[in-house]
This record gives C-alpha cells, sequence and structure tokens, in this order.
C-alpha cells in the first residue's frame, strides 16, 4: 500500500469471519458496485439474521398490544415484551426488574430525566456538569432545564489528547453540584472515559450521575451495580437491535421519587376526570403503547452480542482501532481526533486541513464501498473546541474486518491524491473585478 | 448515482480551487451568511446594489466542501451583473442545473447553500444602509 509502512494485525484477537454470514446486508453492493464496508457504526449497527427472524416471527405469528387484551396474542406479546426486560436487566445488571424502563432511545432517556428529575429536583443556582465531548442529545435537554429551573451547566473541559480534564473535573465538583452526566465513550473522539471515578467522586461531593451509554453498552460489558450509576441511557439500534426502542435505567429510590413524563395510557393507576394516580415502575414511565416489537428485537440482539461475548467484541474492535490507527496516523497532513489506542473503543475520527469530509465520505462511497460518517456528528461543541468544522469518522463493530481498514485506508489516500491542489486556473467567463 | 468523474467534473475543481470573487466586498450593501446544520458548511455573500436594482458587484466567503463551494462561484459568476428581478426568479432547480452534474438530495443542500444565503442577502441590507 502506497505510503503506509507495513502493519500487522493480530488476529487471535478478532472474532472468527463467518460471523458475517449471520448479516444479510453485509453483502451488498454501493457506490459504483463495491461491497459494503460498513464503518458507520456509531450512528447506526446492522442486524443479524436471528434479530431479523425475531422481528418477522412476532408480527406473523404472536403480535398484539400489551399489558391489555386477556386474548391469546396480547398474553403472548405481553411475556415477550417482558422477557425483554428481563435480557436488558441481565445484560446491564440492573438489581430491579422494574428499573428498566423502555423508551424510544437514548435521546428520550436523557430528556425524562431532564424532564422529570430535573425540573422536580433542580433549583436556581444548583449546578448540572456536563463536558465539552457531550453529544448533542446530552447538551440541549440540560440547557431547556436549566432555561426553565434557573440551575446552571458547567463543562468539564478536554486535555489536549481529548481525555476529560479530571483535574478540571475535580474544581467543578462543589456542594452546589446536584448531578454529573457525562458520555462512557465519546462518539466523536472515542475516548473512553473513566466513568466509575466520576461516579464515586460525583457520590462523594452529593450529586447523582447520569452515563449517556450509547456508544459503551454496545461494545463493553457494562455493569450498573459495580458502577453504583444513578441513571443509564443507550439505545437498541447501536446494538444490532431496532431503531425506536432504548432503555433508561435509574435506581428504584430515584425512579420513585420522581414525577411521570409523558402522561397517557399505560402510566396510570386510576385517572378521574379532573385528575389521576401514576402507576407503578416500570409502566410510570412507559406511556402510550410502548415500542413492543422493536424491544423483542432489542432483547434478540442483546442474546445475540452475549453469545458472541461483549469482552470478546471489545477485543476484536481493540485491535481494529488499533490497526486503523496506526495507518492513519502515518498519512501526512491528517489529523487524529482523540486519544491514543489504548483510550479509546472502536472508532477514528479525523480531518485533513483542506479537504472537507464530505469528500472522503462520498469517494469512500462510490469508489471503496466504505461507509464512513462526515460532518459533525452532532457534536458541535466538541467540533469548535477543536477549531474544525466537519470530520470524517471510521466505526467499527463486531462484524468488520482487518480488509475493510485497508479499503478504508487506501480510499482515504485515494481522496488526499484526487483533491491535491493542482495550482488550477479557471477560464473566466466574466472579469474578476 | 452519478460517477465520481461526473460529480467532480475538471470545471468544478476549477471554480473549487481558482474561484470567483472569493473575499470581501468593502462596498456591500447587503450580505448575509447561513449554514448547512448537517455538516456546518458555511457560506457569507457580500453584494452591491445599485438604484437601479442591479447587482454591481458580489463576493462571497466560505468553508466547506468541493460542492459547496465551487457552487458558490458559480453562482456568484452567473448572477454578476444581473439584477434582483433575475436573481429572485433563478429557482433552486436553476441552480442545480448550473451545478451540472445529478446530486444525491443530502448532496443538493451543498449544493442551494449559496443559492439560499444569495436570496436571502439582497433582503439584508447592512446596517448604514438604506434600502
Amino acid at each position: 500500500m502506497t505510503d503506509i509502512a507495513t502493519r500487522s494485525v493480530d488476529r487471535t484477537a478478532l472474532l472468527p469471519v463467518a460471523l458475517r454470514n449471520d448479516f444479510p446486508i453485509l453483502s451488498e453492493e454501493v457506490g459504483d458496485g463495491q461491497r459494503l464496508a460498513f464503518l458507520d457504526n456509531a450512528a447506526s449497527t446492522q442486524r443479524p439474521r436471528q434479530v431479523i427472524d425475531a422481528l418477522s416471527g412476532v408480527y406473523e405469528r404472536t403480535y398484539a398490544n400489551v399489558h391489555r387484551g386477556i386474548h391469546t396474542l396480547s398474553e403472548l406479546s405481553t411475556e415477550q415484551y417482558e422477557t425483554a426486560r428481563r435480557s436488558v436487566q441481565r445484560l446491564i445488571n440492573a438489581r430491579h426488574l422494574h428499573e428498566v424502563i423502555f423508551t424510544s432511545g437514548t435521546t428520550a432517556s436523557i430528556n425524562t430525566v431532564a424532564r422529570s428529575w430535573g425540573d422536580a429536583n433542580l433549583r436556581a443556582g444548583d449546578e448540572v456538569i456536563l463536558s465539552v465531548m457531550e453529544h448533542h442529545s446530552n447538551l440541549v435537554p440540560w440547557q431547556q432545564t436549566a432555561e426553565r429551573t434557573g440551575a446552571v451547566l458547567r463543562h468539564i473541559p478536554l486535555t489536549d489528547d481529548g481525555r476529560l480534564d479530571m483535574e478540571a473535573f475535580d474544581g467543578l465538583l462543589t456542594d452546589r453540584t446536584k448531578l454529573v452526566a457525562v458520555a462512557a465513550v465519546s462518539n466523536t473522539l472515542g475516548t473512553i472515559n473513566p466513568v466509575a471515578e466520576i461516579i464515586a467522586k460525583a457520590h462523594a461531593a452529593g450529586a447523582l450521575v447520569l452515563i449517556d451509554a450509547a456508544q459503551s453498552v454496545p461494545h463493553l460489558p457494562v455493569d450498573v451495580q459495580a458502577l453504583d450509576v444513578d441513571f443509564l441511557a443507550f439505545s437498541g439500534h447501536k446494538m444490532l437491535g431496532p431503531s425506536g426502542v432504548g432503555v433508561l435505567y435509574g435506581k428504584e429510590a430515584l425512579l420513585d421519587a420522581m414525577p411521570p413524563f409523558l402522561g397517557g395510557g399505560s402510566m396510570i393507576n386510576e385517572v378521574k376526570l379532573s385528575s389521576f394516580t401514576p402507576a407503578a415502575l416500570p409502566a410510570k414511565f412507559e406511556a402510550g403503547t410502548p415500542p413492543i416489537v422493536p424491544a423483542i428485537g432489542m432483547s434478540a440482539a442483546i442474546d445475540y452480542l452475549q453469545s458472541v461475548g461483549l469482552d470478546a467484541i471489545h477485543r476484536h474492535e481493540s485491535e481494529l482501532t488499533r490497526y486503523a490507527y496506526d495507518a492513519l496516523s502515518q498519512i501526512e497532513g491528517l489529523r487524529i481526533l482523540g486519544p491514543a489506542p489504548e483510550h479509546r473503543a472502536g472508532l477514528v475520527s479525523f480531518a485533513f486541513d483542506r479537504i472537507h469530509a464530505h469528500e472522503f465520505a462520498q469517494v469512500l462511497n462510490d469508489q471503496f464501498g466504505v461507509a464512513v460518517r462526515a460532518g459533525h456528528h452532532c457534536t458541535q461543541p466538541l467540533h469548535a473546541h477543536l477549531g474544525i468544522a466537519a470530520s470524517t469518522r471510521a466505526s467499527f463493530y463486531l462484524y468488520n474486518t482487518p480488509e475493510e481498514v485497508d479499503r478504508l485506508i487506501e480510499g482515504v489516500l485515494a481522496v488526499q491524491r484526487m483533491f491535491a491542489p493542482q495550482g488550477r486556473q479557471r477560464k473566466r467567463r466574466k472579469p474578476d473585478e | 448515482m452519478p460517477s465520481e468523474e461526473e460529480l467532480y467534473q475538471e470545471h468544478i475543481l476549477d471554480h473549487y480551487e481558482d474561484p470567483f470573487h472569493r473575499g470581501h466586498l468593502t462596498s456591500a450593501t447587503h450580505a448575509h451568511e447561513d449554514k448547512n446544520p448537517l455538516c456546518g458548511d458555511v457560506v457569507r455573500i457580500e453584494l452591491e446594489l445599485n438604484d437601479e436594482g442591479k447587482i454591481k458587484n458580489v463576493y462571497f466567503n466560505g468553508q466547506g466542501c468541493v460542492i459547496s463551494q465551487a457552487s458558490a462561484s458559480m453562482l456568484i459568476e452567473e448572477m454578476y451583473g444581473k439584477t434582483v428581478d433575475e436573481l429572485k426568479s433563478f429557482s433552486a432547480e436553476d441552480m442545480l442545473a448550473l451545478y451540472g452534474p445529478r446530486l444525491t438530495p443530502n448532496r443538493q443542500k451543498c449544493c442551494l447553500l449559496s443559492w439560499k444565503v444569495l436570496q436571502s442577502a439582497v433582503h439584508s441590507p447592512l446596517n448604514d444602509q438604506k434600502n
């Protein structure tokens, strides 16, 4: 490969390539007839046959609304939906089943805490600590809550290599701090944040902690009891499941004390014309018809991930990331965003000073079949902090291979050649002055 | 889907690397700036309108991909010397046709950024100007 020193990959760290056969979409062609290399997994992932079959199985045999009918199908759907809740409970090791709330996704989970817990507990002058690397979904809900309550938002700054500045965090924690809300893994930098340390320090200061686990639960073992985390939010579609379903985990005592967020069916105990009493957990936070089939599909995805093993998945992604990082770091003019491989999860974002991310995404797709994300990845404040408008992101999952990384690198080098300045002089149609 | 040769035609890369009227217009009477919220691409257009409603001069500046910046250069060149009425009747379809290669919906947004900015700019007099 041009200009890139020979690299080696540790194949003992990788998962068997045969598991790709479980994912029908991976044999699709994109661009100019290229076989798909899907490296946009931080945005959303693909589904194995096992999940697709679970979804169509519900629609073909067992579907009805849950918790309502006493007919056969409603009983079957209810059982499958509640089994899905048990899958999630086991995955994150929640103490109680009713601490697992199904939502429409991470965004809805964080908004539920911001609206319900935030409005009930935050007063003017109270402080919420976020960080500069947060996704918009862990920034905007708190900005809205701050506007309603007068709470003040503080942001943990970053070190030069894109990790949380933990000394600065110590300085931000005061008796005014009521909540710390940070991502376990940055969706742009890939940084794995020290959430256990953050939680311990926040608790010592008397503050609660919400972890945006959208980029961690799909890729790493997470144990909410070992972490002693207060709230945890993640999405089904980033872990081989359907879109439209996510989870809010909260400690029982906290969820019990919180007012319901959305009002409607299911979340009530009794309704009169002018008043209602809320249902017990988890129904209290599941107003309306829940994402029944997506939750059942998510459960099938969890079964699949656990059959492969989250430790093995993490090892696989770490090796691919190191492999990609080593190659990208040899490319002249390319700036890798975020820390060294040992501090990051399975993604690498990069920027060139004179070639826009769109050019990378377009050519990588059309000529190399490689799907990457180009833009600000819903982290505009982070991009502003880094002094760039956009970046290109390659993010890996259990089905990606070193050969796909090779195509990525080959494509990046091709883009660099294509868009190198050539001293072009345009034929003028009109005078310049 | 257009091929790379179509998407990045020579005359487009020419506009990208050697743009028409990229910079600042000190005599500007009107200006507007906007961003593509999907990707952060930004274009600012400054223009000087005379009493007869003619675009006496126009410059653009910005940051972004080849399509957003080359299309801005093409648009500015096309509109230089035209009247405001001609500018207003220059539709989004006209802009996509001026650019040339067929674009996917997401890339059309790149191409139409400068067109949207220019359409707003003629309605955005600078503070010390009367329109």
